[in-house]
């Protein structure tokens, strides 16, 4: 009951926050409205028994990209947003209702495929028999065990990016 | 234990715990006043009662009574906000520090520590991450120069320093196999012939040990790293335009974050509540916070002897300090001690 009740306290935060964040006309707070969706996030992952990515979330998401986020925000002293004049109609009436039913029945089909709708909230939860996953070890056997060629593949990826970031950073005229 | 005693206790614990962390914090700036006076050939604060022991009560009626100034160019909202992210996230790391081992109270069973989980040193970093919002907003909502660059250098080295830190705890990670605190303390339990203990210190995790002394300093915009409040090139830094209980709370903020280094440097390297344990129960059973304090102390010590002791660095010798030497180095010493571990 209480996992429940927090569920819904934190779910409304996340939604909540993400309206905030395109409502707001100033770009730090649009970031800081961000950044409450990424911590309620961390919470839901915490409260389906992954407390490792629920870390992970906060480290990464919340604390550094949303720190350059707003470091950037910082540094070139954006002011308050523009707004077109012109919207479309159509869009300004049926965009959210259209979006929200596409969403949910994308996620009912795609939790149906993946077998996912056996997760409840209120972990430690039971996958495949009774491996418990979202703690730390269960994380690092799947990562370097099951996963290890995508995973390294995936760190090689992540290096060329950084390898044309700097390349990119250092191009003199 | 029934889930009514259950948040009874932690109750207690939340306000024990608040309680000694705040006086620990109050009593760190007089030590740091004194201690830095004797340094320079001072006696520091010695009027408010017998060695100046009631200066931080002075200190903090002082700070309520001034008046509390809101520059009316600032982002109001935002500028209420950040010193209460400094604060509350300087005291949340607090929570999964363990200070003791398990004590038995009649029939109750509880560790000395708020929560025991098991991703407690991945809590501590990631609340340590949020918090560096706290100095960004409030460089950027006082709207004013000074405060303005010292919140962007804050922020910079902040989330350069992380990652050195961060990377520096997988040595001990490498030993313990465990991210809970509890365990990496229980880990170094034992000695080498008696008498040298199996601290993570002297088990090939003294280059990790000095990284993450530095990177911790930076963090906590300590000298010879506090290019944020530089008060000779930046006023006061981020925390300028501030004034009454709102600078008060920037200012427990780093004192906290200076205790929960101090605390986490003792259990991650010195083994935490480790000592000689002797004596009738009771004694038995506050021994080991006794060791712990003792090491808490010594580091809080070692922070203030720094600052009355280096010059400041200069902003670009900071930086690249941060990401030429002590990155590498940190990979290094993970690389080392993987082999080390691998091939034993």
């Amino acid at each position: 009951m209480l996992p429940l009740i927090l569920f819904f306290i934190f779910a409304a935060l996340c939604v909540g926050g993400a309206i905030n964040l395109l409502v707001q006309k100033h770009p730090i707070n649009s970031a800081l409205s961000l950044i409450v969706v990424m911590g309620s996030l961390a919470l839901i992952y915490l409260l389906l028994g992954a407390e490792f990515v629920a870390a992970v979330q906060v480290i990464v998401y919340a604390g550094a990209v949303m720190v350059l986020f707003v470091f950037v925000i910082m540094l070139l002293n954006a002011g308050v947003e523009e707004r077109t004049e012109h919207a479309s109609r159509v869009a300004m009436v049926l965009g959210v209702p259209g979006l929200i039913i596409g969403l949910s029945l994308a996620v009912w089909v795609v939790s149906h495929l993946a077998g996912l709708d056996r997760i409840a909230i209120g972990g430690p939860m039971v996958m495949n028999g009774s491996d418990v996953f979202g703690n730390p070890q269960a994380i690092g056997h799947l990562l370097f065990r099951n996963f290890l060629l995508p995973f390294e593949v995936t760190s090689v990826l992540i290096l060329i990016a950084i390898m044309g970031a700097v390349v990119l950073a250092r191009r003199e005229e | 234990m029934g889930i009514g005693t259950y948040i009874l206790v932690s109750l207690v614990k939340i306000a024990l715990a608040l309680l000694i962390l705040l006086t620990a914090v109050a009593y760190t700036t007089l030590l740091e006043r004194k201690v830095v006076g004797h340094i320079q050939n001072r006696w520091g604060p010695s009027r408010v009662g017998p060695f100046g022991i009631w200066q931080p009560l002075a200190d903090g009626l002082k700070f309520i009574f001034k008046e509390d100034i809101t520059p009316p160019f600032a982002n109001k909202p935002l500028y209420m906000l950040a010193p209460i992210i400094a604060l509350t996230t300087a005291l949340t790391s607090i929570a999964v520090i363990p200070v003791g081992p398990w004590i038995k109270l009649g029939s109750l069973n509880t560790p000395l520590q708020i929560a025991d989980v098991n991703i407690g040193l991945l809590i501590i970093l990631g609340v340590t991450s949020v918090g560096v919002y706290g100095v960004a907003l409030a460089g950027w909502s006082s709207n004013s120069k000074y405060s303005m660059l010292g919140g962007l250098r804050a922020s910079a080295q902040m989330v350069s320093y992380e990652i050195a830190l961060g990377l520096s705890l997988i040595g001990v990670l490498i030993y313990a196999g465990s991210f809970s605190l509890r365990d990496i303390v229980d880990s170094q339990a034992g000695t080498w012939l008696g008498f040298i203990p199996k601290w993570n210190l002297f088990r090939g995790q003294f280059v990790a040990f000095f990284i993450y002394i530095m990177a911790a300093y930076a963090e906590t915009n300590r000298i010879p790293f506090d290019l944020p409040e530089a008060e000779t090139e930046l006023v006061a830094g981020y925390h300028t335009e501030y004034s009454s209980m709102k600078f008060a709370m920037f200012f427990m903020a780093e004192y906290a974050n200076m205790v929960t280094v101090a605390c986490l440097a003792s259990i991650l390297f010195l083994g935490g509540w480790s000592g000689p344990v002797f004596g009738p129960p009771i004694v038995q059973s506050l021994l080991p916070v006794f060791w712990f304090a003792l090491r808490v102390f010594a580091f809080m010590f070692i922070y203030i002897w720094v600052r009355g002791t280096l010059p400041r660095f200069r902003y670009d010798q900071l930086m690249a300090f941060g990401w030429k030497f002590l990155l590498p180095l940190a990979i290094a010493n993970i690389v080392v001690t993987s082999l080390v571990v691998a091939l034993k």
